[in-house]
């Protein structure tokens, strides 16, 4: 804890000045009786203490990280530093546009290439993360039926296999979520669809390829089905790595997607965000949009707001989204060019397709071995589990011992004892061959010696971690020594 | 090949293991007419020194004018250790730490980010973070809703001195719930939420009153007061507040005689550039009865199974992966990088030293609007102290003040005629602990020749047919 280092007058000095300005005008009640309880440490402390603290992660820097459905590919460094000149960074958010032209200029191209590479008439890239977007294209769902006076549609449709982003963006903006079965052979359940679709139906929301890692061969007649009857498609971008530059989502006809640029343009996941989650519109919700937008007059970049578009449904954050982030997927978009993107989508499907047949030679089960893999596939260890009492779980622990993050385990739901595996596009292939060896190695130890796997990791700063003790006896905030 | 390490061989090996002759038969279940052609009107790729060259120049055309903007963005000293420290590819290229024994790093560093900003705040708990101060209002405003559970009427007090954008993006975010923001003036001489027309509320059914501090027009509101007001009449109290100002101003747990319900803000001016306006972050804290109803993932201190701490996601029964329909948010992914600059930001600062930020900064403002109103015909608008911004009102119109500013390369403040037009020709002005007595003169000093040149010429401008 950086409180163990505090020590009651201990500063950073080189970082304030020593006298403090006078605060007499303000008065004694609205002031703060002593300093807040903030470490008292020195620089080097705080430096020290924090290196240590990094070199605690896994990250995709450091380590194989094939976590599926998050598409921890490489991050390019010129993306961060040239997102980091001094001029962007210093730019207020509220700067006039004669002090914006060059940041706009960036927006503005973006804007456009993701409009091309995903075949939508309109993108808006002001939402925040995956689930913002999420939020801001249902939200133009409901603004687009409210505006033909179609009020009665209340339900959104999500597969079962779904994020659970989905349902709770439905619900965010007043509906209703209805869940739709995956069929046996991974695409969705057309009868199920079919029974669920009627006058109520406000909108589906698909993921292609889906959660399980297959392309919904049938999904120019469910767009049909779904238009049939008055609802509208949505795209959840989660896996567009897939299929960059190869299958468009306006070309399937969905109505309104979200990219995730912190997977698919390879912006840095930071341990938990910032995110970007721009959505894109057929021409029939373009009014919807959110904002702020940039548009480009011919001479000048000019910023589109509220005034201009009245018909949006408004702001999701105070300025431009996390406009950093954006910079960075730029800068992606322009180091790989159009050749570069369809790349991503080719090579990270060699990846997995290979990583998959590798794996079921050595005696792994697939989940849908009868179909191709897209950029990620799902193992099932339903039978290690019965035979061997060792479950996905323990495998994810004991990778962690062999330097090796673990995949998405236990989803999506419906697939017993799961390990969705992502391995990107920008892992070579003496890597997915380590990654083979040491899965065919810890099937082995539980088959010979179970108890070094369920007890994994052995390894790791920590042993595995009581989840229902943290839960129970919260623990939120250093409180002192005590 | 950029970022694909695949050699010609490579390729071939992995395609004989597939049992396929090229890559593009990987595609074979994608309904052939759904296959697009090269996309032409994306550019080619190119390589780093070339992007590099077009960032730069790109970079450059911003230029960088002296700042006395504010408005919810503010121009801070961030100690180099902060970004050299976040970047590192450890911190900057993890993911959420869903292994938390191979992510015990970035798990610390947010437990430490909780109990620094609840010992900022005065609040019993914090979470790990929400997208910037605007959306976390949203939120805290939905969970005020869901929490309240003695009102019904879904509606929530919003004074009008409350950030414009803000009540904004809290309408867009909140609406399709049936959830009604109710504006409350604010007194034009004070520049404070008018208690008079709070008063016409009192005994209806609010879920809550969202009090700002510093407020929009930087002036402090009599906090106390005003959680009191809420609780007498049955609202929840959500304290809006700038994490800076917090290190001087009474913290909102403590305000009124049980502190307010929910905190929540902007944290950008602990560690964010202003870099267009994000990745910032916003924060949410508040009491501990109230946890379960705070959206965001929540570090908890624990123990491994030989006894020794360590740090997981706890309470997800809250979260989306786990409720779906009924989680208390759809947020998944939040601002981690931003918390982690934070917290290096705010343990290097210490407590002490964020009081000499703010109240340099505090200071500075005062001098600048000393300075300013000692031209002809500018005026502070507002009585009474503020934290680091004020209104000043001017001689010409803000707009053609503050476009001739620029032209000067000077960022003179906020434009407050399309917000709040009663205020006629106002403008938002903020000087922090980096705007030093050169800069406040210069600023001074365009600003009176600005004036003067409108004032002895005001054919200038050409009407606006």
């Amino acid at each position: 804890m950086i409180y163990e280092h505090s020590r009651t007058g201990r500063r950073a000095t080189a970082q304030t000045n020593p006298e403090m300005a006078e605060l007499s005008d303000i008065p004694d009640a609205l002031l703060r009786k002593r300093p807040a309880g903030l470490p008292e440490v020195s620089e080097m402390q705080a430096v020290r203490h924090y290196t240590r603290l990094s070199q605690k992660n896994f990250s995709i820097d450091t380590h194989f990280y094939p976590l599926g459905s998050c598409t921890m590919k490489y991050n390019p460094r010129a993306c961060n530093s040239l997102a980091s000149l001094p001029g962007f960074l210093s730019r207020h958010p509220l700067a006039p546009d004669t002090h914006s032209q060059g940041f706009m200029a960036c927006m503005y191209d973006l804007q456009e290439t993701l409009k091309h590479v995903t075949g939508m008439h309109d993108v808006s890239l002001s939402p925040a993360a995956g689930a913002q977007g999420e939020f801001a294209g249902v939200a133009m769902i409901r603004a687009y039926h409210e505006a033909r006076g179609d009020t009665a549609r209340s339900e959104i449709l999500v597969p079962d296999a779904a994020h659970g982003t989905n349902p709770a963006s439905a619900v965010m903006c007043g509906y209703k979520a209805r869940e739709i079965p995956t069929g046996r052979d991974g695409d969705i359940d057309l009868d199920a669809l079919k029974q669920a679709l009627g006058p109520q139906t406000a909108g589906i929301m698909l993921t292609n390829p889906s959660t399980v890692g297959v392309f919904e061969r049938r999904i120019k007649e469910i767009a049909g089905l779904v238009h049939e009857a008055g609802g509208l498609l949505y795209y959840d971008g989660a896996n567009l790595n897939a299929i960059l530059g190869k299958v468009r989502p306006g070309d399937m006809g969905f109505d309104v997607i979200h990219m995730n640029l912190h997977k698919t343009f390879s912006t840095p996941h930071g341990g938990g965000g910032p995110g970007a989650g721009p959505v894109g519109v057929s021409q029939r919700l373009a009014p919807y949009l959110p904002v702020p937008m940039v548009d480009y007059d011919g001479t000048d970049y000019v910023w589109l707001t509220e005034k201009e578009r009245p018909e949006s449904i408004g702001r999701l954050s105070a300025f431009a989204g996390n406009a950093g982030v954006l910079l960075r997927a730029y800068v992606y978009a322009r180091l790989l060019g159009r050749e570069g993107m369809r790349r991503v989508a080719e090579f990270s499907s060699l990846n997995a397709n290979y990583l998959l047949k590798r794996l079921m030679e050595v005696g792994f089960d697939a989940a849908y071995p009868e179909r191709r893999a897209s950029h990620e596939f799902i193992l099932t260890l339903k039978k290690q589990a019965k035979e061997l009492g060792v479950n996905t779980m323990d495998f994810a622990k004991r990778m962690l011992d062999y330097g090796v993050h673990a995949p998405t385990t236990y989803f999506p739901l419906l697939v017993p004892e799961c390990l969705l595996v992502e391995p990107t596009e920008t892992e070579a292939k003496e890597d997915l061959d380590s990654f083979v060896e040491i899965m065919r190695t810890i099937k082995q130890e539980a088959e010979t010696q179970p108890d070094l796997v369920k007890q994994a990791p052995h390894t790791m700063p920590v042993r595995r971690l009581d989840d229902v003790r943290a839960a129970r006896e919260l623990d939120l905030a250093w409180k002192g020594d005590s | 090949m950029p970022f694909i390490p695949h050699t010609e061989d490579d390729i071939q090996e992995m395609l004989a293991v597939i049992g396929v002759d090229s890559i593009d038969t990987l595609f074979d279940e994608i309904p052939d007419e759904l296959r697009c052609d090269e996309l032409k009107a994306i550019p080619a790729g190119m390589p780093e020194m070339e992007v590099s060259r077009l960032m730069q120049a790109r970079a450059r055309e911003d230029g960088q004018p002296l700042c006395f903007l504010g408005a919810g963005a503010y121009d801070h000293h961030i100690p180099a250790a902060v970004w050299q420290l976040t970047t590192r590819g450890e911190f900057y290229t993890a993911y959420t730490p869903y292994q938390a024994e191979a992510s015990q790093g970035t798990l610390q560093l947010l437990y430490e980010y909780q109990s620094m900003m609840t010992a900022l705040t005065g609040m019993d708990v914090s979470n790990a973070s929400l997208y910037d101060g605007a959306s976390a209002l949203a939120e805290a405003v939905l969970m005020a809703v869901r929490a309240n559970r003695k009102s019904k009427s879904g509606r929530i007090l919003m004074p009008r001195t409350l950030h414009p954008l803000y009540r904004r993006v809290a309408h867009s975010i909140v609406r399709n719930q049936g959830i009604e923001l109710v504006e409350v003036g604010y007194d034009g001489k004070t520049g404070k939420i008018d208690t008079s027309a709070l008063e016409q509320y009192a005994g209806e059914d609010f879920a809550a009153l969202v009090i700002p501090q510093p407020n929009f027009f930087g002036v402090l509101e009599n906090v106390d007061e005003l959680t009191e007001w809420a609780h007498a009449n049955g609202m929840l109290a959500i304290a809006i507040v700038n994490p800076l100002a917090m290190s001087i101003l009474k913290p909102a747990g403590e305000w009124g005689e049980d502190g307010a319900d929910i905190c929540c803000g902007e944290g950008q001016p602990m560690g964010a550039p202003l870099a267009s306006g994000g990745p910032y972050f916003g924060f949410l804290c508040c009491r501990e009865k109230l946890v379960r109803q705070m959206p965001g993932r929540i570090i908890g201190k624990t123990v491994d199974l030989d006894g020794k701490p360590g740090y997981a996601l706890t309470l997800q029964a809250r979260e989306q992966h786990i409720r779906r329909s009924k989680a208390t948010s759809n947020i998944c992914t939040n601002q981690g990088l931003m918390v982690t600059a934070a917290t290096i930001h705010m343990a290097i600062m210490g407590g002490e030293g964020l009081q000499h930020m703010a109240a340099a900064c505090h200071g500075n403002t005062e001098k600048l609007s000393q300075a300013l109103c000692s031209l002809p015909q500018v005026e502070s608008v507002f009585e009474g102290p503020v934290f680091h911004e004020r209104v000043l009102k001017l001689p010409l119109s803000a707009k053609d003040a503050l476009k001739a500013l620029a032209a000067h390369n000077v960022l003179g403040g906020f434009d407050l005629s399309d917000d709040y037009p009663e205020l006629d020709s106002a403008i938002l002005v903020c000087a922090t602990e980096l705007r030093g007595e050169e800069d406040i003169e210069q600023y001074r000093s365009k600003l009176e020749r600005v004036i003067a040149a409108q004032v002895q010429t005001p054919c200038q401008l050409k009407p606006d047919w």
